[in-house]
């Protein structure tokens, strides 16, 4: 069983786990632009950091740099402050109104 | 496993592990602002009550200016000792991060100032307003300094995310929470790329730091590396939007009107600071050898910038959002010197910031004292007569929109003229060209509202300018019969017989009203002011302080 998964890591080489992350990144991109809920355009932001970081771990491995991994966890870091603040915020609204709907915000216009 | 095993076993045998030379004194700015927040909101927690506004304001003050002298003497030490690179490669100790570090110390001691009244006046208690800002302040320090992408990505999010919390703080008015989540949302988003660009071209170029990459670059040839490129080309997208450049501007009006008024000023000269600091440093230094991929998209940018600023502004009502498009076309102004990518040009925009700063954290000074109570007075209504009601206030304020529109003897002026010196010398001449059409474009919505000022309050041309949601803000509607003459009288007349017939008092009589201007603003304003016409008519010394900045770029 190890064997057959050391096998099939041996056999995939750097480029799919990239084209994956970009994958990966343009749905969040995507989902964030087109999605009107604004906890799943958060959802939408995690997912593109986590390509980056993908991307990061995919190219460390490649260009045989451990700078490459450290980064990630830098960026998982301010992830994690990013979305602190971000629920914080859409809690402070919810207590105004009763929805978190992106098109219910339109006090501001011009 | 057997890495942990190794681990212990090289523990056990004491064996060392090499940490980075840390140079306490290069990050010493960044440590005092960001040991001011921590100090000030640990102290706040030990006592019992709430601390004052008033205190909270004093130790922010006085991080500010230890962090200015720190700076100051930071400067001293790179004229005479040169400049270095520190702590592992990931900070740059130069003259470009001490210039940086200066104006974003000033510009924090300016809020702080202007804070203080605003807080008091809004009844918002507690430390977290000034150990949010000063957080936010180091995080633009640290992107002056970094010399790293994720330092600087580190930065950025540190001037950002306290940024985000500062939109959303006051929470009496719900355009405060919608504006924050807004900005939350493009900031996140905007951070997203940028971090995606910094895994490309670390994977095109093996390295993050930005002395490496320039480098591999002027090593090897990369001609049309499309990872590299991406890469570019989404660090890019990622500071566009920071420094609210057209087409990434989309947040910057919505952000700028719902923000407490002194945060958009703090927002709008820090970020643009700390955002154009790093991409100068990035584009400029590290990726040269590329400027003829990138100068091309740079143009189009500040072209961009330049128009749909000028010309956005000049259909808004209210005084922010205008703010908000002004500061886009500031934004193509600056990148007139990016663009260029000359010791010129990097001076131009140095300066730039420098003067920037002053002028919108003073315009952002007089928009809050004239907002009254609740922060809602944003109308070109409510600057109505402020000449007559109060014409230090209103001269103060015309010097620093006439400093923004270029007006002689002002250093929004010789900003103008720096940058599109440094543009003409690379040879943008339309670029050039477009930019002074701006500039002749951007006079006119700052003119607006110098005239308002000092037209008369009763003016019959009143009702017209009044929108619809104003007329329905007011507890009593001016369109309403019983006022509806008021505002054709004269305005003593009609704030007396006002007074007389009603009891919650109408819009137009509101902006008769004298505006409170607290001390502590008043000096703000007074430093903005005298700073801004002072150094347009003796340009000498900080045009030369931005030249050796640049000289001292590593």
């Amino acid at each position: 069983m190890i064997g057959a998964a050391s096998a099939l890591n041996g056999n995939i080489s750097g480029e799919w786990y990239l084209a994956l992350a970009a994958v990966l990144f343009a749905i969040g991109a995507f989902g964030l632009l087109i999605r009107r809920n604004v906890l799943v355009m958060f959802m939408c932001v995690e997912l593109m950091l986590n390509a980056a970081n993908l991307t990061f771990v995919t190219f460390a491995n490649m260009l045989h740099d451990i700078g490459g991994q450290v980064l990630v966890f830098f960026v998982l870091v301010v992830a994690a402050a990013e979305v602190v603040v971000g629920l914080g915020i859409v809690v402070a609204i919810f207590r105004r109104r009763a929805n978190a709907t992106a098109d219910d915000f339109h006090l501001m216009k011009g | 496993m057997s890495t942990l095993l190794f681990a212990a076993a090289s523990g056990a045998y004491g064996a060392k592990i090499h940490t980075p030379h840390i140079d306490y004194l290069s990050i010493l700015p960044i440590l005092i602002m960001m040991g001011g927040a921590v100090l000030l909101v640990t102290a706040s927690s030990l006592f019992r009550q709430v601390m004052g506004v008033g205190s909270a304001t004093f130790i922010t003050v006085g991080t500010a200016i230890a962090t200015l002298v720190a700076a100051l003497f930071q400067w001293d030490h790179v004229v005479t000792h040169g400049a270095k690179v520190t702590i592992a490669g990931s900070i740059a100790y130069d003259g470009f991060s001490v210039f940086i570090q200066i104006v974003v110390a000033i510009a924090m001691l300016l809020t702080a100032l202007i804070a203080d009244g605003y807080l008091k006046r809004e009844g918002i208690d507690g430390p977290e307003f000034h150990v949010l800002a000063m957080l936010s302040a180091s995080g633009a320090m640290l992107m002056g300094s970094a010399n790293d992408l994720i330092v600087i990505f580190l930065g950025l999010e540190i001037l950002s995310i306290a940024l985000y919390v500062l939109a959303a703080f006051n929470h009496k008015r719900a355009e405060s929470g919608e504006a924050a989540l807004k900005y939350f949302v493009l900031g996140a988003f905007s951070s997203a790329v940028f971090v995606y660009g910094i895994a490309l071209v670390y994977g095109a170029t093996g390295s993050s730091n930005l002395p490496q990459i320039a480098d591999y670059l002027s090593k090897n040839v990369v001609a049309s590396n499309g990872v590299l490129l991406a890469g570019l080309a989404l660090l890019l997208v990622g500071f566009g939007f920071k420094i609210a450049a057209v087409p990434f501007h989309m947040w910057s009006p919505d952000v700028y009107q719902g923000s407490p008024s002194p945060v958009t000023g703090l927002m709008a000269a820090i970020a643009k600071a700390g955002a154009f600091a790093a991409l100068l440093r990035v584009f400029v230094s590290s990726f040269g050898t590329l400027r003829a991929d990138w100068q091309p998209i740079v143009w189009g940018i500040a072209i961009l910038s330049l128009v749909v600023g000028a010309f956005a502004a000049l259909v808004q009502k209210d005084i922010k959002r205008m703010m908000a498009y002004s500061s886009i076309n500031h934004a193509g102004f600056i990148l007139l010197g990016v663009q260029a990518a000359t010791v010129r040009g990097v001076s131009a925009s140095l300066y730039y910031l420098f003067a920037y700063m002053f002028m919108v954290i003073g315009t952002f000074a007089v928009i809050t004292v004239v907002a009254r109570d609740g922060d809602s007075g944003h109308q070109l209504t409510d600057y109505r007569g402020l000449g007559k009601r109060q014409p230090l206030l209103a001269l103060a304020f015309a010097v620093l929109l006439l400093a923004q529109a270029g007006a002689p003897f002002t250093t929004g002026f010789l900003a103008k003229f720096t940058v599109v010196a440094a543009a003409v010398d690379i040879h943008s001449y339309a670029l050039a060209v477009i930019a002074m059409a701006s500039a002749a474009v951007a006079a006119f919505f700052y003119l607006r509202v110098v005239v308002a000022m000092y037209s008369p309050v009763g003016a019959v041309g009143d009702l017209s300018d009044l929108d619809a949601g104003e007329l329905d803000a007011g507890p009593i509607s001016v369109a309403s019969p019983a006022n509806a003459p008021v505002s054709v009288h004269g305005q003593n007349d009609a704030v007396a017989s006002l007074s007389v017939l009603t009891e919650g008092p109408p819009t137009s009589a509101v902006a008769d009203r004298m505006v409170r201007v607290p001390g502590l603003t008043t000096v703000a304003i007074g430093l903005s002011v005298g700073f801004t016409i002072v150094f347009g008519i003796i340009p000498g010394p900080i045009v030369d302080f931005a030249h050796q900045a640049t000289l001292l770029f590593t």
